[in-house]
C-alpha cells in the first residue's frame, strides 16, 4: 500500500497544515511517510506544493514520480492544475472553488471550471465559502482535508485526532471549528467521491 | 525515540544529542531551520547551547572554530554560497585541524529553487581535504551528524556535511538515541598548529596530505559506503546521497544491478575499483556537479565505460528526480499528462503593504531622470525587483556586491549609481564595501531598505537593528548626507525629493529607507519601533 498526495496552492495558504495533519495521522497509525515541502522565497504569493507519501513499507524518494500521485489536493483552482503531469491515470482532482488572484493574467474562471471537468475524477467545492459560515475562511484547508478523506490510507478517528492534537494549543473553540470543517468536506464530497 | 522530522530538524537534534556546545550561522534557503530549531530547543536552552545568528558565515565559522579550539563541539551552517563567504577560515582551518569536533553543515540548492547558482559544496571538501558526509534520508541526517562530530574529533579535522533542498525541507520519523555530554572546556595541548605562519603551515600541510590514506581507509571500511553485488553485470551504479532513493523508488528491493551506495567521502576507492571491474558499464547519480563522474571517467572520452551528467545519460543541470533517474537507466516511463496552458506562472512577490515596495515607487519616478541601467542591488526578498511589476534593478550577484558594484560602475564614470542592499545584507557584506566608497569619496548613493530582518529566509533578526544609523557615520559617511526615511506612500514625493538630492551629490549618499518587515509579529515591530527614530 502506497498513496501519493500532491498539496498545492499559493505560499501563506496554509498547505502545510494538512500535510502536517496527514504526516500526525501517519504517525499515530504506524505508517511510513515523506513529507516534502517548500521552503524561501516561493513562500512569499508564489506557487508552493507539497508531496507527501504515505506507506506501510519504506519510503525511498521523497519527492512523486510523474504519473504517480493518486490526488491533487488543491486550496486553489489554478494551482491543481499546475501539477497534472504528477497525476496517475485514474487519480483525482480535488479543489476549493475560491481563486487567490494575485497575479494580472489570472485565467479566467471558467476556462479553468471546464478544464478541471475535462478529468472524469474531480471535485471542486467551495471549502473557502462552508469554512466562513462556520467561523472562519482559514479552515477550507480542513474542509478540503475532509473532502479528500475517502481516498485516503488512514480512517477518520486517526484523522480526527491528528486534527484534535494539532489544534490542541489553540483551545476548544479552534478544535471544533475544524472538526465541523473536516466532517463538512466530508459531508460534501460523499456524493461524488465513493 | 521516533519523532517525525524535517530533515534539517533531524540534523540538528543529532548534533544536540552529539554534546553539541555552540552553533554558529547566518540563516540562508534551505540551511536555516537548522539553527532556528536549536534556537527553539527547551534542551538547548537548558544546555546553555549558543545559538544567536552570526553576522555572516565567515563571522559564523570562525566563532565556531574559535568554540572548537576551547575543546567544545560545535556546529556552523550555511547554504551552498555561503560557504564562498567563509572560504577563507574554511580552507585554512583544514590547514590548522580543529580541537573540539567541528561539523560544518552546507545546504546544497541544486535546481536553484532560491538561489543565484547550483554550486556542488562536494568540490570545496575536496578542496579542503577534509570528510564529507552525504546523508540520503532523514535518518542518516541524524545519524550521519553524531558521527560527524566523532570523526571530526578522531581525525582533528572539520567535517563538511553536505545536505540539499530536497533533504533538508522533507519530513520522515527518525529514531533517536541517547544523549552525550558535552565536552569540557580544554584549550587545544599545542596551539602552535593554530598559528598558520609559513614555517608552521608547511609542516601542517604535509601533516594533512600524510593523514590522507587514513580518511581513505576510514571511508572505505565505513557502514556508509556500501556494495551490493547484482546478478546482472551489464551495469554498476554509483548512488550519492539523494542519487540512491532515486534508484531505490525506481527498483524498491529488486534491482539486478552492483549498487555502490555513496555516503562519505573521500571516494571508497577499492568498492569503486571491484564495481568497475565486475561490470560493462557505471552509472554515477549524484546531486549537483559530476563530481565523482569527472573523478573516475575517461578525460579523452574514449572509453564510454562511465556514464552521467557529463556523458548526457542524466541531466547536466538541476537536480535529481525518480524520472530523470528512471530515464537514465533506460526504463520505459508512461508520458504524464500535460499542464494546460492558461495556468500562468505565479513568482513570488513583495507582501502587501512592503516597504521595499514604497522603495521601488520612489526611484521608478527618477527613473526617466537616472535611466533604466544604473540600479545595482543585492541578495534579498527586494531582489524582486528585478521583476514586473517593479522592473527596476540590474543586478543581484552575491551578497554586499550592490556597493562595490555601483562603486566600481561610478569609477568609470556611470552618474549616478544607485546601490539598493537590505538592513542584514549590509551588516553581513556592505560595510567593507561602502568603506572602500568613503575612503575614495566615490559619487555613489547607497539605499539601505531597512526592514530590520533577515526577511526572505523567514524573518529572523538582524545584528543591523539600531545601529545603521552609527554604523555609517562611523565608517565616514558625511553626516549631511546620511538620512532616514519612512517607505510610505503618503511619504512619495517628499522621499523622490529627498533622493533626487543625493543622487546628485558628487560624493557617497547613504539613505536609510526604515520601516519593519510586514511579516513580522506586532510585538517585534513595537519593539523595533523603539530602535527606529528620525533623530
Amino acid at each position: 500500500m502506497k498513496t501519493n498526495i500532491i498539496i498545492a496552492g499559493v505560499g501563506g495558504q496554509g498547505i502545510l497544515t494538512i500535510s502536517t495533519i496527514l504526516d500526525m495521522a501517519a504517525f499515530n497509525n504506524n505508517l511510513y511517510i515523506k513529507q516534502s515541502e517548500v521552503h524561501g522565497m516561493s513562500q512569499r504569493g508564489g506557487a508552493v506544493q507539497s508531496h507527501v507519501r504515505i506507506s506501510d513499507k519504506e519510503v525511498f524518494s521523497d519527492l512523486i514520480p510523474f504519473g504517480k500521485a493518486d490526488m491533487i489536493i488543491s486550496v486553489e483552482p489554478m494551482e491543481l492544475l499546475r501539477y497534472l503531469s504528477y497525476l496517475k491515470e485514474d487519480g483525482w482532482l480535488i479543489t476549493d472553488a475560491e481563486p487567490f488572484v494575485n497575479i494580472p493574467n489570472y485565467p479566467e474562471m471558467e476556462d479553468l471550471f471546464n478544464k478541471i471537468k475535462t478529468y472524469p475524477n474531480h471535485l471542486i467545492i467551495n471549502a473557502t465559502e462552508e469554512a466562513k459560515k462556520i467561523g472562519t475562511s482559514k479552515a477550507a484547508n480542513v474542509v478540503m482535508l475532509g473532502a479528500a478523506s475517502s481516498l485516503l490510507p488512514i480512517d477518520e478517528a486517526g484523522l480526527l485526532k491528528a486534527i484534535t492534537d494539532l489544534f490542541n494549543r489553540k483551545g476548544e473553540r479552534v478544535v471544533n471549528i475544524n472538526i465541523e470543517a473536516f466532517k463538512k468536506g466530508q459531508e460534501l464530497a460523499s456524493t461524488v467521491i465513493k | 525515540m521516533r519523532t517525525l522530522f524535517l530533515g534539517n530538524e533531524a540534523l540538528a537534534q543529532g548534533a544536540i544529542d552529539a554534546g553539541l556546545s555552540g552553533v554558529y550561522a547566518y540563516p540562508g534557503t534551505p540551511s536555516t531551520e537548522i539553527t532556528e530549531y536549536i534556537q527553539k530547543s527547551k534542551l538547548a536552552k537548558e544546555l546553555n547551547i549558543h545559538s544567536i545568528w552570526s553576522v555572516n558565515e565567515k563571522t559564523a565559522m570562525e566563532a565556531a572554530l574559535g568554540m572548537s579550539y576551547a575543546g567544545k563541539r560545535t556546529l556552523t551552517v550555511m547554504k551552498h554560497v555561503g560557504l564562498n563567504v567563509a572560504a577563507d577560515v574554511f580552507m585554512n582551518m583544514s590547514i590548522s585541524g580543529v580541537n573540539g569536533g567541528l561539523v560544518v553543515v552546507v545546504a546544497d540548492d541544486p535546481s536553484m529553487h532560491s538561489s543565484q547558482n547550483e554550486q556542488d559544496s562536494r568540490f570545496y571538501g575536496k578542496f579542503a581535504m577534509i570528510p564529507i558526509l552525504e546523508p540520503s534520508n532523514q535518518q542518516e541526517m541524524y545519524d550521519l551528524t553524531r558521527y560527524a562530530f566523532d570523526l571530526s574529533e578522531e581525525l582533528k579535522l572539520p567535517v563538511l556535511l553536505r545536505t540539499v533542498t530536497r533533504l533538508s525541507h522533507s519530513r520522515s520519523f527518525v529514531n533517536t538515541q541517547d544523549r552525550i555530554a558535552q565536552n569540557e572546556l580544554k584549550l587545544p595541548e599545542n596551539t602552535s598548529r593554530f598559528a598558520l605562519i609559513p614555517s608552521y603551515a608547511r609542516g601542517l600541510y604535509q601533516n594533512l596530505l600524510d593523514i590522507q590514506p587514513k580518511i581513505e581507509a576510514i571511508a572505505e571500511s565505513s557502514s556508509n559506503n556500501t556494495l551490493t553485488i547484482g546478478k546482472d553485470k551489464s551495469l554498476g551504479i554509483i548512488a550519492c546521497g539523494l542519487g540512491y532513493n532515486y534508484l531505490m523508488e525506481n527498483f524498491e528491493d529488486k534491482c539486478p544491478y552492483s549498487i555502490l551506495k555513496v555516503t562519505q567521502y573521500p571516494l571508497p576507492r577499492k568498492k569503486v575499483k571491484e564495481l568497475f571491474k565486475t561490470c560493462d558499464k557505471i552509472l554515477v547519480l549524484e546531486e549537483g556537479y559530476p563530481l565523482v563522474e569527472e573523478m573516475i571517467g575517461d578525460y579523452f572520452g574514449e572509453d564510454p565505460k562511465v556514464i552521467g551528467r557529463l556523458s548526457g545519460h542524466v541531466n547536466r543541470t538541476g537536480e535529481l528526480n525518480p524520472n530523470i533517474v528512471a530515464k537514465s537507466l533506460g526504463l520505459k516511463e508512461s508520458t504524464p499528462k500535460e499542464i494546460p496552458a492558461i495556468v500562468a506562472n505565479r513568482p513570488p512577490q513583495l507582501c502587501v503593504g512592503c516597504g521595499h515596495g514604497d522603495v521601488f515607487n520612489a526611484l521608478q519616478t527618477l527613473i526617466p531622470e537616472i535611466g533604466t541601467k544604473q540600479v545595482f542591488a543585492d541578495i534579498g526578498c527586494y531582489t524582486l525587483g528585478v521583476l514586473p511589476p517593479h522592473n527596476i534593478i540590474n543586478t543581484a550577484i552575491d551578497m554586499g556586491a550592490s556597493i562595490t558594484m555601483a562603486k566600481g560602475a561610478a569609477d568609470a564614470g556611470v552618474f549616478p549609481a544607485i546601490a539598493i542592499i537590505g538592513d542584514s545584507t549590509f551588516t553581513h557584506s556592505g560595510m567593507t564595501g561602502l568603506l572602500d566608497a568613503v575612503y575614495e569619496k566615490s559619487p555613489i548613493t547607497v539605499i539601505i531598505s531597512d526592514n530590520s530582518a533577515s526577511a526572505m529566509t523567514g524573518a529572523q533578526d538582524s545584528a543591523a537593528l539600531g545601529r545603521l544609523k552609527d554604523i555609517c557615520l562611523g565608517i565616514g559617511v558625511e553626516p549631511e548626507h546620511l538620512k532616514v526615511i519612512v517607505p510610505l506612500s503618503k511619504n512619495h514625493e517628499e522621499n523622490v525629493t529627498l533622493l533626487r538630492d543625493e543622487m546628485n551629490y558628487k560624493g557617497v549618499s547613504v539613505i536609510i529607507a526604515q520601516r519593519a518587515c510586514v511579516q513580522l509579529p506586532k510585538e517585534r515591530k513595537d519593539f523595533i519601533k523603539k530602535f527606529n527614530t528620525l533623530s
